[in-house]
């Protein structure tokens, strides 16, 4: 087999991103000997997105700079198992990252707990409503919300999230999220100051009876110094967060939390462009015993490591799974398989509000978690009988950015282009806010991933392919939650409302969230999960398995703080269990 | 082999890097100090932190004379000039545009362009063999050749109601555009000329700020703490661009 053998390393992570840098920190803490191979370059915040230049509206987001290029890789898409699916020749709906940091880079900051309802979907669902539709493949996550708490903690007091706490210990406090799981202390800073529009949603959204609170923001409302060590500023309000790099090192992100340790780690090692092409096992099929990789020369290497990690993003460790052929690839005809089942995603919409002139938001001022939500709508904490459809999502009027060529609010009606859309967007620039929701995406037998087999990347390898559509549950859920957002919006006392709801079918094109999830699903049952409870796959024991694609579905929620409690409490069992006795976590 | 690990950058190093001319300024950087960073290897100058060039020249690259010239009455009827601030062509789009597509934007660099080609369905997006710049070429000849069929004339040298008609028709996919693909074609224009008029100025766009100076945007300040909590205040905070602002140029 081609490739240079390299000298062998105790852990091998895919992927330098969040759940890399993470789950390196730890592993190191541990004493192992850890290796992350990275795709992309290197980035630094002096070097890459420097606060004299990284309010680059073009640069960064509509072209792309710090994401990942379609022409190295894609997936193909498709809405239908009969359809014939084509490559996704740019990006759109979601911008997967590639580069040191991985999308922490260019994250919002969101970031939320999932409900504690959320990790029991199907049970919960089934004895409160009744039978769920046999073709969604929802089922119960086997970690609990208790479970992962103080890994819930751990990320937060990583992070430095600003909040403010709604439920300590099982005591209610006034201002916060009343429907959050019960948290052991509050978060270690306070909510972030709040621009105008927020504030007024929150007054409305309060006369109305629901409960409004700022959202929890991996954006600093002061200085903050985690538990590594490693110090980050406060938050300037810049409005360019989402899609940027933070100049500032106010905004959480594995440079601004952990690279600073981790790096100068003797044990740690970091190769960047370093892209793995699979996961090397041995003849018996259940042990891997390293990855091969290759350079940005085309130099291919062979990574011995007693342990490999995959953190290479969502739908990207399901490719590499199935590129390894570890795990049996999922079939929508007989259902059997679990590798590539469960792939979901994100429903949003938005309501745009219209407010006279004499109402001035300076959108401009913002930031990549500035708002103030409710979440009187998502889960399970409304009474779902006769709704025909279960989960939910938070509402929010966030107030991230006012960059100008992202951010043009026009009353439906106005033209595309020409004078009167010039005037549109002119008069509307300073006193129009939207309110968004963010519906779960419950898995359906006919939503997967599986290998392409018409297009190849760069590396001659099989593109992954996306079947992936809206069902009924989204679409009422999504409207459901849409109504009710234009509800409140109108309680805003806007002149205009605009509620866009999300109809049709799913498409690749517009953006809507970088929230894949899915595809190498956890659970207890060997026959529906690839990973067990602690993330380690149930077929190579010495592999794992961070990041979203564990999810078995998609909360209401963004899914970031959930990954960052997941790979804290597989750590954990990495480095408590596993380390102790090598083997399988949990019996099949 | 590609063996990058990086290690821990000096104080000396720390402030000729881009600390020392961090927007910040200095009562910030006391307040909230600051990590440590990181030398990436081979790849770190201090210094030279990885800046956006700005264009140059004067004379268009991509465009013909006479491409240039529909070009600049086309985005004159997508962007007006009005009272509002000036039309498309004089805030410098069209030479924004020029600089676009003669570059790795234009080349298509970024996108996955192997076959098989297959048109798809509307939620497929993009999948026409044409990188932009061979789109905005061949949709160019396929305008002109719809005016002079229609009006005998140039697209340049219609009046403004016969080239609204033409815009019309093209956001109608009524235009043959020599085969190009129409729905891409158009929604690639709005969303060029948008860029063209509201991006940092140092792309060749956005001439004077005057996109930023309709809205009331300041481009690109970094701090805006003394502002959050002033609520509903129209603030006159003057336009700043990535290279600095017309204020700062002609001391106004
Ligand atoms: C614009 C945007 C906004 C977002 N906002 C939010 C938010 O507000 N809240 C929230 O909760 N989440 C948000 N997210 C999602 C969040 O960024 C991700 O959930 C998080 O980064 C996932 O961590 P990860 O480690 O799984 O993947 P990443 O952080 O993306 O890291 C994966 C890394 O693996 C590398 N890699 C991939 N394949 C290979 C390979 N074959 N070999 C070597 N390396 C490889 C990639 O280059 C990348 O660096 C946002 C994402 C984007 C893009
Ligand atoms: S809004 Fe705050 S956290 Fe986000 S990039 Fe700007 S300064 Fe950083």
């Amino acid at each position: 087999m081609s490739g240079t053998t390299l000298p062998a390393v105790d852990v091998v992570l895919v992927g330098f991103g969040w759940t890399g840098a993470m789950l390196g920190q730890e592993l190191v803490q541990a004493g192992l000997k850890v290796l992350a191979l990275e795709r992309g370059a290197w980035r630094d915040t002096s070097n890459d997105f420097a606060v004299t230049f990284a309010q680059d509206e073009l640069r960064y987001y509509y072209r792309h700079a710090l994401f990942e290029e379609p022409s190295q890789g894609t997936i193909t898409f498709r809405n239908t198992p009969s359809q014939h699916a084509l490559p996704m020749r740019e990006l759109g709906s979601f911008l997967p990252a590639t580069g040191t940091g991985g999308a922490g880079v260019h994250w919002n900051g969101q970031t939320w707990r999932f409900l504690p309802s959320d990790f029991k979907v199907r049970s919960h669902n089934e004895q409160r409503y009744g039978a769920l539709d046999p073709d969604m493949t929802v089922q119960d996550w086997g970690v609990t919300y208790d479970d992962l708490e103080p890994y819930y903690d751990k990320f937060e007091y990583l992070c430095g999230i600003s909040g403010q706490a709604g439920n300590l210990n099982g005591e209610m406090v006034p201002g916060g999220n009343p429907f959050e799981g019960p948290r052991r202390r509050g978060y270690p800073n306070p909510p972030l100051d709040m621009t105008y529009s927020p504030e007024l949603f929150r007054k409305a959204a309060h006369d109305l009876g629901l409960h409004p609170f700022t959202a929890p923001a991996a954006n600093m409302s002061q200085p903050y110094t985690n538990w590594l060590g490693v110090r980050l500023g406060q938050c300037t309000y810049c409005g360019f967060c989402e899609k940027f790099g933070c100049g500032n090192y106010s905004k959480s992100s594995p440079q601004t939390t952990i690279h600073p340790v981790l790096l100068d780690n003797p044990d740690f090692e970091l190769r960047t462009n370093s892209t793995v092409l699979r996961v090397l096992t041995d003849s018996t099929g259940k042990r891997a015993t390293g990855v091969l990789y290759v350079d940005d020369q085309g130099n291919e290497y062979r990574q011995p490591a007693e342990i490999v990690v995959l953190c290479a993003y969502a739908y990207h460790n399901t490719h590499l799974m199935l590129l390894s052929g570890i795990g049996q690839p999922y079939s929508p005809e007989s259902g059997k398989g679990a590798l590539g089942r469960n792939y979901a995603y994100q429903v949003v919409s938005g309501v745009d509000l219209f407010f006279d002139k004499d109402k001035v938001f300076n959108p401009f001022i913002g930031a990549g978690a500035l708002g103030v939500a409710i979440d009187d709508y998502n889960g399970d904490n409304f009474d779902h009988s006769g709704l025909g459809f279960i989960g939910g999502g938070y509402i929010c009027l966030w107030n991230t950015n006012g960059r100008p060529i992202e951010t043009q609010r026009v009353p439906p009606g106005t033209p595309k282009w020409g004078a009167k859309w010039k005037r549109a967007v002119a008069e509307n620039y300073m006193s129009s806010a939207s309110i968004s929701t963010h519906g779960a995406v419950m898995s359906h037998r006919s939503n997967y991933l599986d290998l392409d087999p018409n297009y190849r990347n760069i590396h001659g390898q099989p593109l992954l392919r996306m079947t992936f559509d809206f069902k009924d549950n989204e679409h009422r859920l999504s409207d459901y939650l849409t109504d009710q957002a234009a509800r409140v919006g109108k309680a805003m006392n806007p002149k205009q409302v605009h509620a866009k709801y999300r109809k049709g079918n799913y498409s690749i094109v517009p953006y809507q969230t970088t929230h894949n999830t899915g595809g190498t699903a956890m659970g207890a049952d060997p026959s529906t999960s690839v990973v067990n409870p602690y993330l380690q796959s149930w077929d190579v024991p010495n592999l794992f398995v961070m990041g979203a694609s564990v999810f078995p579905q998609n909360p209401g929620y963004n899914p970031t703080g959930t990954i960052g409690a997941l790979t804290y409490w597989s750590a954990n069992a990495i480095i408590n269990r596993y380390l102790k006795s090598p083997g399988p976590l949990m019996q099949t | 082999m590609a063996n990058r690990k990086p290690t821990v950058l000096n104080r000396r190093s720390l402030l000729t890097g881009a600390f020392a001319v961090s927007a910040l300024g200095g009562a910030a950087l006391a307040r909230s100090p600051q990590p440590p960073d990181f030398d990436p290897g081979n790849r770190f100058r201090p210094d030279e932190a990885d800046a956006p060039a700005p264009v140059t020249g004067e004379r268009y690259v991509f465009f013909s004379q006479e491409e240039a010239a529909l070009m600049a009455a086309l985005l004159d009827r997508i962007i007006p000039a009005d009272d509002l601030g000036p039309g498309a062509d004089e805030a410098g789009v069209t030479f924004f545009l020029d600089r676009q597509l003669s570059g790795g934007f234009g080349a298509g660099q970024s996108y996955y362009m192997q076959g098989p080609w297959s048109s798809g369905t509307k939620q497929q997006g993009y999948q026409t063999r044409l990188t932009p710049a061979q789109l905005y070429r061949t949709a160019i000849a396929g305008i002109e050749k719809h005016a002079q069929a229609h009006y005998g004339k140039s697209f340049a040298d219609l009046d403004a109601s016969q080239q609204d008609a033409i815009v019309t028709a093209l956001e109608h996919h009524d235009v043959d555009l020599n085969g190009a693909p129409r729905d891409q074609f158009f929604s690639l224009l709005l969303t060029n000329a948008s860029e063209g008029y509201f991006a940092d100025p140092l792309y060749g766009g956005n001439r004077n700020m005057a996109g930023w100076k309709m809205l009331g945007f300041p481009g690109a300040h970094y701090d805006y703490r003394p502002y959050v909590a002033q609520h509903n205040k129209r603030l006159s905070i003057p336009p700043a661009g990535i290279y600095g602002g017309p204020a700062w140029e002609n001391g106004k």
